[in-house]
């Protein structure tokens, strides 16, 4: 008891901490100075009145809702004398591979840098900034010779990476039996059973109605659905964070879900967030980074190419390129395994004073980075609100299918959670792809790193994400990949090679995606 | 990739070519042959042709301007001006040369707008261009009239000047188009399908007023795009309207959504209405239509013009399949083999749209809606889960036929 209150109060000091530096205390500060000049705040009870007066004016929600979104993203402080990096990641082999991973995607960009003969930074002449500035919202007109660029990385390499990832102190045995993991992943973490994942998703269960099967032409609307939207209506009303994400998880009805999302990610376009957004696009104007040219090329290889997104080509660029210059999104290495990459200013190598992030916001794209965009722009047309929305995405979900950590939405835990379901449930399908040199995990690394970008349909896609969103936990990702393996298992069961295996499995546009999860999940026989 | 229409018959069992001069059940014309040839041609009673005698009435610009206009004068005469103004879905249209002058005079009211010459005839973007000052179709009449460099068989053509809809909505500063298809099975009484399935053409620039030369930016033919420098096959211009209608309910919300696609309902009808009376009337006749629309700013849907002939070359595989359902659709509603009551709403990817009257979406007898809350029989960019509809359709047809007989 004495513990859970230390914790509590902890996290309390903490979190006060950190809203004391934001813009809603201080315009909290400054409404309740303002409302003392009302004739229902009494000196007497002063604090009980302004307290009434902050629930009747909404401030109250709009606190409330930032301590969520505080609680939602940070990490509990684990013990009082747990150092920074323990919050990053407390696991040590998972720390130094990750820092090795870095070192290596650093040096592929500082060679690369070298053999260009490109810094990493200039500063643009001013001939050119104009033109940048007049061609601000028609980027993807520009052609500019990328054949020399290649992506630092691409998903397959990372594969690599997290294939050969050992814990030093777990000695597995010689011998097979039948705990041992037939698949790739050969860490120790843990997963959730099917059991607990069942409980998890609860409302994903088949007595719950659910947008992306109830909605269904043949389903009367009155069954469900109106009710639903009904409800949605309400929860963006009364403008509740915690509300909107427990709603969410049955789905999002089309004409809403763009505000729900904001008030999930607690996003409100305020002018201070337009301000920053037109600063960021400045500094785009007057610098070019190497990151830049970079990002010019995944939008060119992939969102350009695809049917769908490639219309909103411009808009990826405009939020690309400021998020790169982006200083704030360094606050999420609190609790990000990763550290952004320091480079030293010329001739001052090691100087920690000369030293710089880089790039600004400490993120190097890889190859299809810019995927995690393309979809957002269905919802979002207003370039600052597109950014903003964009960036928390980011800093809350997408980040972890990038870094080596132990965290159970990590890219670590996915993949392993994917494996283990198919072993467990479907283990002749899995043991046959095995036997041909298929591992499933290399057709599904994919899907799950880009949490299935530009493989499912767009509004598949967005029903998925409206789950991720619902509970705050990317697990699904790895359910999804697993609920497409049965869903295929027939002609999987007849392929004899990687390549043929991968056919099977090239076309995921036809897809239902919560019908498949729902059978997954409760309707398999485990 | 084969054309759809091979595929389609190949698969319905129709022949689809003559074999013997005048032998043949069913036949998919084209225009040529059909001039040529209807007048002279007798069909047996079961025949059926995919063309009517002169659909160019609805089909040609310059016949369709004419018949709406007379067709909303005549409506504004018996029901009203409320009722006329349903047809204001074309942009102000003058036929040139006949109609010069008083093209002038419109011209001069509104200066510094922007204004379309088309062809009257031709299709796929060929011919057309955009201009703002009267002289600089000067140049172009003193160029037409002189081209002798012309084949002699080809008379000086008729154009259109119509007004150029200056604020197209844009979806990622693209302009574009929707191709929607109407199958027309009489005229008299008129009874019209819409199909659910269509797509957008995206035209592969971002646009802009400031450049009325670039061929590129205004014409979303994909005809045109493809000999755009930066035009990328393997891209494809082209969004299904599911795909549309669902971004606009995002943006827009479900009402601004549902009130422009009954709108559009409203183009596709009044257009019909409008040449009912002229078409020659023929029961062999049946014919299929592209619909091209254009969107503004405002959600208002503008009618751009109606194909007889649209194009059943796929350029992907999406839309490869698109047209082969849409093709085995058509030949299921024209009903070669006499399966179909006639009484049916829906058969696969199309819904009955008006049958001498509208056709509302609610069951007929008991419980009818009042007039309040009628709801169109249409589903333009819905689900079309057509194959189980097709299925089930067949199967209650099949044991009909089982107790009749």
């Amino acid at each position: 008891m004495l513990q859970e209150e230390e914790d509590l109060s902890l996290t309390i000091a903490h979190i006060v901490q950190k809203l004391k530096g934001s813009r809603l205390y201080s315009q909290l500060e400054r409404q309740a100075w303002v409302s003392l000049q009302k004739p229902e705040i009494k000196l007497e009870s002063l604090k009980e009145d302004i307290k009434e007066f902050f629930k009747i004016s909404g401030w109250e929600k709009k606190l409330q809702n930032a301590v969520y979104s505080e609680l939602t993203v940070f990490p509990l402080p684990r013990h009082p004398a747990a150092p920074p990096e323990h919050l990053k990641e407390p696991l040590v082999y998972m720390r130094k591979a990750q820092g090795s991973w870095e070192k290596r995607i650093l040096k592929s960009l500082n060679s690369m840098c070298t053999e260009l003969s490109i810094p990493l930074a200039r500063k643009r002449p001013v001939v050119e900034q104009k033109e940048l500035l007049n061609k601000w919202n028609e980027m993807g007109t520009d052609e500019p010779d990328l054949s020399l660029f290649r992506p630092v990385y691409a998903p397959k390499d990372f594969l690599e990476v997290l294939i050969n990832l050992r814990n030093p102190n777990y000695e597995n045995g010689d011998h097979l039996n039948l705990k041992t993991h037939l698949g790739l992943i050969q860490v120790p973490l843990k997963v959730k059973y099917i059991s607990e994942l069942k409980e998890f998703f609860i409302e994903l269960s088949l007595n719950t109605g659910q947008l992306g099967i109830d909605d269904a032409t043949q389903v009367p609307p009155e069954l469900f659905e109106n009710e639903h939207v009904r409800l949605g209506q309400k929860v963006l009303a009364e403008q509740d964070s915690a509300a909107a994400q427990q709603y969410i998880r049955q789905g999002s009805p089309t004409a809403l879900r763009a505000e729900l999302w904001a008030l999930i990610l607690n996003v409100s376009n305020q002018p201070e967030d337009l301000l920053y957004y037109e600063q960021l696009k400045s500094n785009v104007i007057q610098h070019d980074l190497l990151v830049d040219s970079l990002i010019y090329k995944d939008v060119k290889l992939t969102a350009s190419n695809d049917d769908y997104y490639f219309v909103f080509e411009d808009y990826l660029y405009q939020v690309l390129l400021c998020f790169s210059r982006d200083t704030s999104v360094l606050g999420h290495f609190a609790y990000n395994s990763a550290s952004p990459p320091k480079s030293y200013i010329r001739g001052k190598l090691g100087m920690e004073d000369y030293a710089v992030f880089y790039p600004p916001n400490g993120v190097i794209p890889f190859h299809g980075f810019s995927m995690y965009v393309a979809p957002l722009c269905f919802l979002y047309h207003e370039p600052s609100k597109l950014y903003q929305i964009f960036r928390e995405m980011y800093v809350r979900f997408f980040f972890r299918l990038h870094s080596i950590s132990s965290h159970p939405s990590g890219i670590v835990s996915l993949c392993l959670l994917f494996e283990t379901l198919l072993q467990t449930h479907l283990p002749q399908l899995f043991y046959h792809l095995r036997e041909i040199g298929a591992q499933p995990l290399r057709i599904s690394f994919k899907w799950m790193v880009r949490a299935f970008s530009g493989y499912l349909a767009t509004d598949q896609l967005l029903l998925l994400w409206d789950r991720i969103l619902g509970y705050n936990s990317l697990e699904i990702l790895a359910v999804l990949a697993a609920a497409v393996f049965a869903f295929r298992a027939v002609n999987l069961m007849e392929v004899t090679s990687l390549a043929a295996a991968e056919a099977v499995l090239a076309d995921l546009s036809t897809l239902k995606v919560m019908p498949l999860l729902q059978i997954f999940l409760f309707a398999t026989i485990t | 990739m084969s054309k759809p229409r091979n595929q389609c018959a190949k698969g319905h069992g129709a022949p689809k070519a003559k074999e013997r001069e005048g032998e043949w059940d069913f036949y998919w014309c084209d225009v040529s042959w059909l001039r040529e040839n209807f007048d002279h041609t007798y069909m047996d009673e079961h025949v059926r042709i995919s063309h009517f005698r002169n659909h160019y009435e609805l089909t040609r610009k310059n016949y369709m301007v004419k018949n709406l206009k007379r067709f909303r004068k005549q409506l504004e005469r018996d029901v009203g001006k409320l009722e006329a103004a349903k047809c204001d879905f074309f942009p102000k249209t003058f036929e040139l040369p006949s109609d010069y002058h008083l093209f002038v005079e419109e011209f001069r009211k509104t200066p510094g707008i922007t204004w379309i010459m088309k062809p009257v005839a031709r299709s796929q973007g060929k011919g057309i261009f955009l201009f703002r000052k009267l002289k600089d179709i000067m140049d172009w009449r003193k160029d037409v009239g002189r081209s002798d460099d012309q084949k002699d068989d080809i008379p000086v053509e008729n154009y259109v000047a119509q007004r150029y809809i200056e604020n197209p909505y844009l979806i990622g500063g693209r302009k574009f188009d929707l191709r929607v298809y109407v199958l027309v099975m009489s005229y008299i009484p008129l009874r019209a399908w819409l199909y659910r399935d269509g797509f957008l053409r995206f035209s592969n620039t971002r646009f802009t007023l400031s450049s009325i030369d670039d061929h590129y930016v205004h014409l979303t033919n994909v005809a045109v795009q493809k000999t755009s420098p930066d035009y990328d096959p393997e891209k494809g211009c082209k969004w299904m309207i599911q795909r549309f209608r669902q971004y606009l309910t995002s943006k827009h919300g479900p009402e601004a959504v549902e009130t422009l696609f009954r709108d559009m309902d409203n183009i596709f009808i009044k257009s019909l209405q409008s040449v009912q009376k002229v078409i020659i009337s023929d029961k062999h006749c049946f014919e299929l239509y592209g619909y091209d629309i254009l969107i503004d700013q405002d959600l208002k849907p503008w009618l751009l013009e109606v194909n007889a002939s649209p194009s059943l070359a796929a350029s992907s595989q999406e839309d490869y399949h698109l047209k082969t359902c849409l093709l085995e659709d058509t030949l299921h509603i024209v009903d070669m083999e006499t399966r179909l009551t006639g009484k049916e709403k829906r058969v696969g990817g199309f819904d009955l749209m008006w049958n001498d009257g509208p056709v509302s979406r609610e069951e007929e007898g008991i419980d009818t809606p009042g007039p309040g809350n009628f709801v169109a029989n249409t589903h333009l960019g819905c689900n079309n889960d057509r194959k189980k509809q097709l299925r089930q359709l067949f199967r209650s047809l099949h044991s009909q036929k089982k107790v009749t007989s």
